[in-house]
């Protein structure tokens, strides 16, 4: 195991946290906020790369591609939330959950039939491509470094909206106790639009910000969603900072341990059972986390809901 | 006094329509005899029930007792695995292969459920996903079992040595008898002392508990037992396929697990039969239309849920929601 | 003097930086009524959690018949005969009346791991439930869903719940509040016929219901105990007046 295998494991780790992040945060506010469990956020985030295909495609640039996936990935979230999710937040979890299991079914059918079914591609904007040397004998993709800033930014930025603006402290007061914020006055409905939206976007950027890397198909977004959940369990649902702690967490915990698992097991076991106990238990990490956490404070680590 | 009329109704849909769905499912060989493709729609019928078996196991559980499993077909894989691993040794026959099924699900039901039941709402939810991935990624490591792509099976297994199970027919009616089975017993424990307080523990935990009902030990005591009924589903899905695949225990089944009981009406045990019946059916009618058949059912499901509360049974008038 | 039924030795809990129990110690006897009275916020119900298992206590003791059940589990506790009403009614919306009382019964009745018979059969236990239905006054209600009583008659149906139980100890949870006037009057009625069967805490703002009834009282002010003794020695008690009973004072 080399340090340099070491450092770029962990910033690929970091890369995926921030990735995680992006999606958690708008999951765990509409959770929070609306009590809403949105199985669809996951298509949020694969309809933003497959926008970004497209516009790059009509535009040959990347910037454009980029806002206008946004608006896109913004108006279509907003279009489901009016067409279905609207009716659904005061219905219990479960037909919150069967609902949106339906729109993953469409809009995964739908990306089939509008784009093919073959995994398409976005070149790296030529400016960010290429890697950069961070130390003697270890080269990293800037693009992944973009990703990681951009990440750190949003999160940034979403730190200084939630604490330090009216509409935080509104989302935030809805995460905790919505019913109080409605009795106190608040438009709840427009705050679920602005929640449900900004989350999203956040979603769609993820996904405009990963096609360059990776291939961009149908049910990319099933994996990711799965481990956004893990991450706003694990973070504690509504809160912002537990999405992201537990994001970088999670991100951090399923790479390095993909990558180190096997050598890890090869300390106890002979070679081939390390070979195959390596993998599974590296695909279980998360999960065991995810457990483990639950197991001592089961309600995450940062719970919004007081109590 | 007058018993309120849903109330009647409902008694009458409980008892005629489990009648005519399983008159129907017994007649259905029958049929096919007269429709083009005899065994695969014997076969197609045969899927039906083993599902409605696991969907009912789900029932159990979810619409009675309020726990929404989201890892349950992972009771799935291990029915089917504990065929596939067995017969990988030469073991092949049903008075060894499906107690170590049930004994698989047990421990599994035991040792999930115990830490599961610690947390409830949408945190019981993702944890039940999470062992249901465990298992997943469980099976794909057995390299020696076919990893990721999957085990063959050589035969279906054997009843006491006699391979009462190979022929398609012979197959359906063990299927059938075993669905039958399955329905009764789960309509007994439904209706039972145990059956009662796990209801009220649904409804309302903390009355339950005070009135000197250990809440814990009920629910996971009915975890074990559906855990235990959808092996037997799992068992009889390797066999029909002669195939076990750690797809068997992806998500995405889970979910349509759920889709299925949801769809049929929870908590009324036939709504699982109905809602299995439908599914799949729909599933083969819209997949002959075309290929991108999600794209239909995708906001069918969406529909049920926003107009059909209650599933099909609500509609009926016939099923329990609230 | 006899063994106290319940004994609670210096309890003390804590939320986050808040004390909601502060050492309270208090002692009831057998067949007695005593009332715990107080401003809202004073940590009446979070007391009645403790005993009846719900909340743990950070530290102190509760016995119960003598025997130290701080550590028990709750549906452990009912068991033993601590039986309890809660100050927003709670009873199973879904069943019946009857089937309300039926399955606290049952719970008094040999063991519900029972899988196949079904339970409806079971004659006895309906009648065990018919019984305590009648004592209440919800006979003509039996067969009703349980959520679509009124207010009172939810409270009537919970008491109906706690009497079947069999308990030796009742814990009430302000089993007035909501109650209109007349079935106040009923309430304290049923609760005066049912005084020395069972010891009864009671925790209540309803002045009427508590000079009514306790033979008793504790004061709890911020979850420290102020005054206890019977109902004239705390009338006259002037920190009681200042801190809570004010005009109020029959």
């Amino acid at each position: 195991m080399s340090t340099t295998l070491f450092i770029v494991q962990t910033l690929n780790g970091l890369q995926l946290g921030v990735l995680l992040f992006l999606i958690a945060a708008g999951l765990t506010l509409v959770f929070g906020v609306m009590d809403f469990i949105n199985l669809a956020h996951g298509v949020q985030y694969m309809l933003g790369a497959y926008l970004a295909v497209t516009f790059y495609g009509l535009t040959g640039n990347f910037g454009y591609a980029l806002v206008l996936a946004l608006i896109a990935a913004l108006l279509i979230g907003l279009l489901v939330e009016v067409l279905v999710f609207r009716h659904l937040y005061e219905r219990d979890h479960l037909d919150q959950v069967l609902a949106t299991f339906g729109v993953i079914l469409f809009v995964n059918e739908g990306v089939k039939i509008v784009w093919g079914a073959a995994p398409r591609n976005l070149p790296i904007p030529d400016f960010f491509s290429g890697s950069l040397r961070l130390i003697d004998g270890l080269n990293y993709p800037i693009w992944r470094l973009c990703i990681i800033a951009s990440g750190l930014l949003v999160a940034a930025g979403l730190w200084f909206v939630v604490t330090k603006t009216r509409i935080g402290m509104r989302i935030r007061a809805g995460a905790t106790n919505a019913a109080m914020v409605s009795a106190l006055g608040v438009d709840v409905r427009r705050l679920f639009t602005v929640v449900f939206g900004f989350g999203a976007m956040l979603a769609g950027f993820a996904g405009v910000m990963v096609a360059p890397i990776l291939s961009v198909e149908p049910g990319m977004g099933d994996s990711v969603l799965i481990l956004a959940f893990v991450v706003i369990v694990i973070g504690g649902i509504g809160s912002i900072r537990g999405a992201f702690l537990g994001a970088l967490l999670v991100g951090l915990v399923d790479t390095l341990g993909r990558s180190f698992a096997t050598d890890l097991f090869r300390l106890f076991l002979d070679t081939s059972a390390a070979r195959q106990v390596g993998p599974a238990v590296a695909s279980m990490l998360i999960y065991l986390l995810m457990a483990l956490v639950l197991l001592l404070k089961p309600a995450g680590l940062f719970p919004a809901k007081g109590r | 006094m007058t018993e309120p009329k849903s109330s009647a109704r409902a008694d009458r849909f409980a008892i005629t329509l489990p009648l005519a769905l399983f008159i129907v499912l017994a007649l259905m060989p029958l049929l096919a005899h007269y429709l083009p493709g005899e065994r695969y729609v014997i076969g197609l019928f045969a899927r039906v029930m083993i599902f409605a078996i696991a969907a009912i196991s789900l029932d159990l559980i979810l619409g009675y007792g309020g726990l929404v499993s989201f890892g349950h077909a992972a009771f799935l894989g291990l029915g089917a695995y504990a065929v596939g691993i067995t017969a990988a040794h030469g073991i092949t026959d049903v008075t060894v292969v499906l107690p170590v099924a049930l004994a698989a699900a047990a421990l599994f039901a035991l040792a999930t459920g115990a830490i599961a039941m610690r947390t409830r709402g949408v945190y019981f939810i993702m944890i039940t996903l999470a062992f249901g991935q465990m298992a997943y990624y469980t099976a794909t490591s057995l390299s020696q079992y076919g990893g990721d792509d999957g085990l063959r099976l050589a035969a279906r297994s054997t009843v006491l040595g006699l391979p009462v199970l190979a022929d398609s027919r012979g197959f359906y009616f063990a299927v059938l008898a075993a669905l039958v089975v399955v329905y009764l017993l789960c309509r007994m424990i439904v209706a039972s002392r145990f059956g009662r307080v796990l209801r009220a523990a649904r409804e309302n935990p903390v009355r339950t508990e005070t009135m000197g009902y250990n809440v814990h030990a009920f629910r996971l005591t009915a975890y074990v037992i559906s855990g235990c009924i959808c092996a037997i589903a799992g068992f009889l899905l390797a066999n029909q396929n002669s195939f076990v695949s750690p797809a068997y225990m992806s998500w995405q089944r889970s979910g349509e697990l759920i889709v299925m009981v949801i769809l049929g009406g929870m908590g009324s045990l036939h709504g699982a039969v109905l809602g299995s019946l439908v599914y799949l059916l729909l599933e083969e009618l819209l997949s002959g239309f075309t290929e991108h058949w999600k794209v239909i059912f995708g906001p069918l499901l969406v529909l049920v849920v926003l107009f059909a509360r209650g599933g099909l049974m609500g509609l009926f008038g016939g099923g329990r929601r609230g | 003097m006899a063994e106290p039924i319940l004994r609670l030795e210096s309890l003390r809990k804590n939320f986050g930086g808040l004390r909601v129990t502060d050492d309270v110690s208090l002692e009831i006897q057998p067949g007695e009524v005593h009332a715990i009275i107080g401003p809202n916020g004073a940590g009446k119900t979070t007391l009645l959690n403790e005993i009846s298992g719900l909340v743990p206590v950070d530290a102190g003791h509760i016995r119960f018949e003598g025997t130290d059940i701080t550590g028990t589990p709750a549906h452990h506790r009912a068991r033993l005969g601590i039986a309890r009403s809660f100050q927003i009614t709670s009873i199973i919306p879904g069943f019946s009346v009857q089937e309300n009382v039926t399955l606290a019964v049952q719970a008094r009745s040999g063991s519900s791991f029972r899988f196949l018979w079904p339970a409806a059969s079971e004659r006895r236990l309906e009648e065990a439930a018919e019984d305590a239905l009648e004592q209440v006054g919800l006979s003509v209600r039996a067969r009703q869903p349980a959520g679509t009583l009124s207010h009172g008659e939810k409270r009537s149906l919970e008491l109906a719940i706690t009497l079947a139980l069999q308990p030796k100890l009742l814990l009430l949870d302000e089993p007035m509040a909501g109650t209109g006037r007349g079935e106040g009057e009923r309430l304290i009625e049923t609760l005066r016929t049912l005084k020395g069967r069972f010891t009864f805490l009671l925790v209540e703002h309803d002045m009427r219901a508590v000079f009514a009834l306790a033979d008793r009282i504790t004061v709890l002010v911020y979850g420290r105990v102020i005054a206890a003794g019977t109902p004239d020695e705390i009338r006259a008690n002037a920190e009681v007046r200042n801190a809570y009973l004010g005009e109020e004072a029959a």
